[in-house]
């Protein structure tokens, strides 16, 4: 992979500075099923097609941001922060919560 | 011998240059090439081919095909022809026993040819099985290009360096200088890569823009990144816009004794001839399917070569062509049953468009039956062909697949570099090797050295003939860099090893610490006796560097409910100034890794982690925190803040007359954390106890470690205070049960499993974890972390990994042994089964081929009741 990823705080840079953490997951609300649970810790949409996923800048300035890449073409359509959780949220819930990736 | 002096060539007859070939001095000039040197000098043999070890001489003079490869100062595969002569190289030829007159692998051409087919290392040598060793150790000896010196010292310096312009032109012949000509008018920012100096048609610095020469595109990447071999740099080029100018490469004609020293493409006439006046041969005979071999024509005779015959396949029809030699040089050239005397074969067989680099960038590739080439087409944006690239390569016979010679004797080769015969291509198609790409694999046909620069569209044209269909049908193979060949000391760049060391390393130095890698620090195993070490610590007094600790800083309003979610105990309830500790984990229930948590003030937390867990932590910190955006600001402070642990029975005596600060245990109890001078230096003070005696953490400016390091062994003088290193620190924290993450713990162990459900606080909302860890509580413990002990004395450390063994099978395995000088018996950790996960439960070790007892412990070894660590 050798593409360039647009940091929202540094712009365009080599992906080899980033650190690539996956597809976004849904982290489930409020003690979830056995199956819930299961499908959220380890199952991935794994399309072929535009993702939502996790960037690290590792080798740069340090920011978690979400970009919208074709997985197919390396197309990056977009990175942006992730948006403020809703007033009143209460909880870590949060429209998506990453998963380590060495569940 | 040199022609006389002429008008534009390359050579500076007043500067000689004197190199060996074979230890043996040559002559050449400044200006000249090795090859061009030896050649000069009556060298006609460069090369023992492949496989078959035949004879080869210069066929390109471009640095395209393999016929020169040669070793020079060590580096095996050197193109000669390219390579500029430089004043006491040392030259020497390679893949030859003997030399290359008389090399006793050519053997292999005479009588190899039934066990040298196409695929033969697949079928021939491998029954029976038992002489494999036999086989593999010639055909290892046999196979491969020169010799790398195993032994040898890294000789240069590879570094890379990011370019990022406007436009990147490639190739600099007559259309790249155009192109970047005109580019840098419009005041585009332009950088003109070139092979050169050989090919480049304008003095370097005489343009408005930068050239690099000589050097390399290697490729095309995804991206548009543009790697540029120049030597010892590899640039990584990123531009707006990509121009190809990579011209066109001659092809050779297909027919049987195509190899033979003296056959020979136009373009390295033109050069001997013009750059190095040279004669090529005396006397040549011509077959072109285009203008180039005829254009030799007029070069052969300026040399003084007498042209015998000139055929011009786009007006003559010829059937039949083959070459004669004699010692492997051409000696007669047979063209429909006339028998011509030459020693020079020119052939052309059309020029093919080097569209590599442009198909790598996603180019579309199609073949053109009027002219018999593939040509460029679609091109992806940004990126543009120019010149004989992009089809412009005038009018050409498309001649035949092959040429077969009367009698049909001699081989005729397909692939130069593979020593691939069209027999080789026959037979693969009959095996029903029908796709290109299959046959390319089975045949290695384009994969050698010019990876398929002049056998690519001749193969290709061997396919279609022998599958009876068109060139078009049987389509190209993909292109993939690298285009060029690379040396693999430019791919690994500058060896980099990143390193860190403690503020206080040089002490360690100093005292004769024999140093270990632990991640990328580099700290002290012991000071020499790991043993007598541990023993100070318990008797009296010890001192360790743990500067490496991952010490992070996290405030804010939102700080404590931030680390209740990510930690399984709780925070929010933690008083000022006393310490906790923490185990971290996954919200699959894993532990990550652990560490103390000191509350510093309501809204600021200072949280050491493992010395390798540092970077993790921190991106875990703030990955959550990027979607929780709770009030909190993490900083790392673990290189600004040097750390040491005073440990032992004295550490409170020698705390006394360190600090003011009352470090009497009601004043300052276990897991209390307190600011105070430490020796004149601000310092924080945690009192906690790895190693399991009484002991203070710490933490101070890095500047300082080393100032704090020295007054304590100064203060400690007689209390017998000893530094210790990592292998004591083990010995100690495995008599006192603590674990070690990554040690004991693996990316499946879960903190109810490894024997710590004291600190998983259900009883919270929610935290990342929970909902697993509720899982595992719920199915029951499958296996737990336990303590072990082995009999009494000296017994055998059974080793670390090793197994349990359960009524004949493994049933858990050993992740930390050592043996106790202060319990004077083996201790150590094991993962066991949940139902022998009892105190007293008997297991059986395996070590040494049998198996010893051991005995399930669960409580600590040493100081069970953790008197030593609170009084």
């Amino acid at each position: 992979m050798t593409f360039l990823l647009p940091c929202p705080n540094c712009g365009a840079r080599d992906v080899n500075e980033f650190a690539y953490q996956g597809e976004v997951t849904k982290r489930p609300k409020e003690s979830p099923s056995f199956r819930e649970l299961t499908s959220y810790l380890y199952f991935r949409e794994n399309v072929a097609g535009v993702q939502r996923e996790w960037w690290y800048h590792r080798l740069g300035c340090g920011l978690w941001f979400q970009a919208e890449r074709d997985t197919r073409t390396n197309e990056v359509l977009l990175t942006e922060l992730v948006e403020p959780r809703r007033e009143g949220a209460a909880g870590p819930e949060a429209p998506a919560i990453p998963d380590t990736p060495a569940v | 011998m040199r022609l006389p002096a002429q008008p534009g060539e390359r050579i500076d007859r007043d500067r000689p240059v004197v190199f060996t070939y074979e230890g043996k001095q040559v002559h050449g000039f400044e200006g000249d090439t090795v090859g061009s040197a030896l050649f000069a000098g009556g060298r006609r043999v460069f090369t023992r081919s492949f496989k078959y070890h035949r004879p080869r001489g210069l066929l390109c003079c471009s640095g395209h095909c393999p016929n020169c490869m040669m070793q020079v100062d060590g580096v095996p595969n050197v193109r000669v022809c390219a390579e500029p002569l430089r004043a006491g190289m040392r030259v020497s030829a390679q893949n030859v026993r003997g030399s290359l007159e008389r090399d006793l692998m050519a053997v292999t051409d005479k009588v190899g040819g039934p066990f040298t087919p196409v695929g033969f290392y697949y079928r021939t040598m491998i029954r029976p099985r038992r002489a494999w060793p036999l086989y593999e150790r010639f055909l290892r000896s046999a196979a491969g290009l020169g010799k790398v010196d195993k032994h040898g010292r890294r000789t240069g310096r590879f570094d890379s360096e990011n370019r990022h312009v406007d436009v990147l032109v490639i190739g600099g012949g007559g259309a790249g200088l155009r192109a970047a000509r005109e580019a840098s008018a419009r005041g585009d920012m332009v950088v003109l890569v070139d092979e050169g100096p050989d090919h480049l048609t304008h003095e370097l610095g005489a343009e408005p823009f930068e050239t690099l020469a000589p050097a390399r595109a290697i490729g095309i990447y995804e991206g548009g990144l543009v790697p540029v071999d120049a030597g010892s740099i590899l640039y990584r080029f990123r531009a707006e816009r990509i121009v190809v100018a990579t011209g066109a490469v001659e092809q050779p004609l297909l027919f049987p004794g195509n190899d033979l020293v003296g056959v020979m493409l136009p373009g390295a006439v033109r050069r001997l001839v013009d750059y190095w006046s040279l004669r090529p041969g005396e006397r040549a005979v011509v077959l072109s399917a285009d203008e180039r071999g005829l254009e030799a024509v007029a070069a052969l005779e300026r040399a003084g070569t007498e042209v015998v015959r000139a055929f011009d396949l786009r007006a003559e029809h010829v059937n039949q062509i083959a070459a004669r030699g004699r010692k492997g040089r051409v000696q007669t050239l047979n063209v429909d049953g006339n028998e011509i005397a030459c020693d020079l074969v020119v052939m052309s067989g059309g020029r093919q468009p080097a569209y590599s680099l442009l198909s790598q960038a996603g180019a579309r590739v199609e073949y053109d039956a009027a002219r018999g080439i593939f040509v460029p087409t679609d091109l992806p944006e940004n990126v543009e062909a120019v010149g004989a690239v992009a089809g412009d390569v005038g009018s050409a016979a498309v001649p035949a697949a092959t040429f077969n010679g009367a009698g049909g004797k001699g081989k005729c080769f397909v692939c130069v570099c593979e020593d691939v015969t069209d027999k080789d291509v026959k037979r693969a198609i009959a095996e029903g090797f029908d796709s290109i790409e299959l046959a390319k694999r089975y045949t290695t046909v384009t994969m050698g050295p010019c990876q398929g620069k002049l056998c690519h569209l001749p193969s290709i044209r061997l396919y279609a003939r022998e599958n009876e269909t068109d060139e078009a049908t049987i389509g190209t193979t993909t292109a993939r860099p690298p285009w060029t060949p690379v040396s693999l000391g430019l791919l690994a760049g500058r060896p980099h090893e990143p390193t860190k060391r403690t503020s206080i390393h040089h002490r360690h130095k100093e005292l004769g610490a024999r140093i270990m890698w632990t991640g990328v620090w580099r700290r002290p195993h012991s000071y020499g006796d790991p043993k007598a070490e541990a023993k100070a610590v318990h008797d009296s007094l010890g001192l360790i560097d743990v500067s490496t600790l991952g010490k992070m800083l996290v405030k804010g309003p939102d700080a404590a409910d931030f680390l209740d979610r990510l930690y399984p105990n709780r925070y929010t309830d933690l008083k000022v100034d006393r310490i906790r500790y923490g185990v971290l984990g996954t919200d699959g229930g894993r532990i990550m890794d652990d560490g103390t948590i000191a509350r510093l003030d309501d809204e600021t937390f200072y949280v050491t982690t493992t010395s390798t867990g540092a970077d993790k932590v921190l991106e875990w910190f703030e990955w959550w925190n990027a979607v929780w955006h709770m009030d909190v600001e993490i900083v790392d402070v673990t290189g600004a803040l040097a750390a040491v642990n005073v440990a032992g029975p004295r550490a409170r005596e020698l705390m006394e007359r360190v600090t003011d600060l009352d470090v009497s245990n009601d004043a300052f109890k276990y897991l209390d954390a307190r600011r105070a001078l430490v020796a004149g230096v601000p310092s924080l003070i945690l009192r906690i106890g790895f190693v399991g005696e009484l002991g203070y953490e710490i933490h101070c400016s890095s500047p300082y470690g080393p100032y704090l390091w020295d007054t304590i062994l100064e203060q400690g003088q007689d209390f017998a205070v000893r530094p210790f290193g990592l292998e004591p620190q083990r010995i100690l924290r495995l008599e006192k049960m603590h674990i070690l993450i990554g040690q004991d713990t693996d990316s499946e162990s879960n903190p109810l499993e490894a024997n710590m459900p004291w600190i998983v606080k259900f009883e919270k909302d929610d935290f990342v974890g929970k909902w697993s860890l509720e899982h595992v509580q719920e199915r029951g413990f499958r296996e737990q972390l336990v303590g072990f002990e082995m009999g009494d004395g000296l017994g055998a450390v059974p080793p670390e990994g090793g197994q349990i063994v359960i009524n004949g099978r493994p049933g858990g395995r050993i992740t930390s042994s050592r043996w106790s000088p202060e319990l004077r018996r083996v201790i150590g950790m094991a993962w066991v089964p949940a139902s022998l996960a009892h105190a007293d439960a008997e297991i059986a070790i395996k070590m040494n081929g049998g198996l010893e007892k051991g005995r399930v412990r669960l409580a600590p070894f040493f100081d069970p009741e953790g008197t030593h660590l609170r009084s």
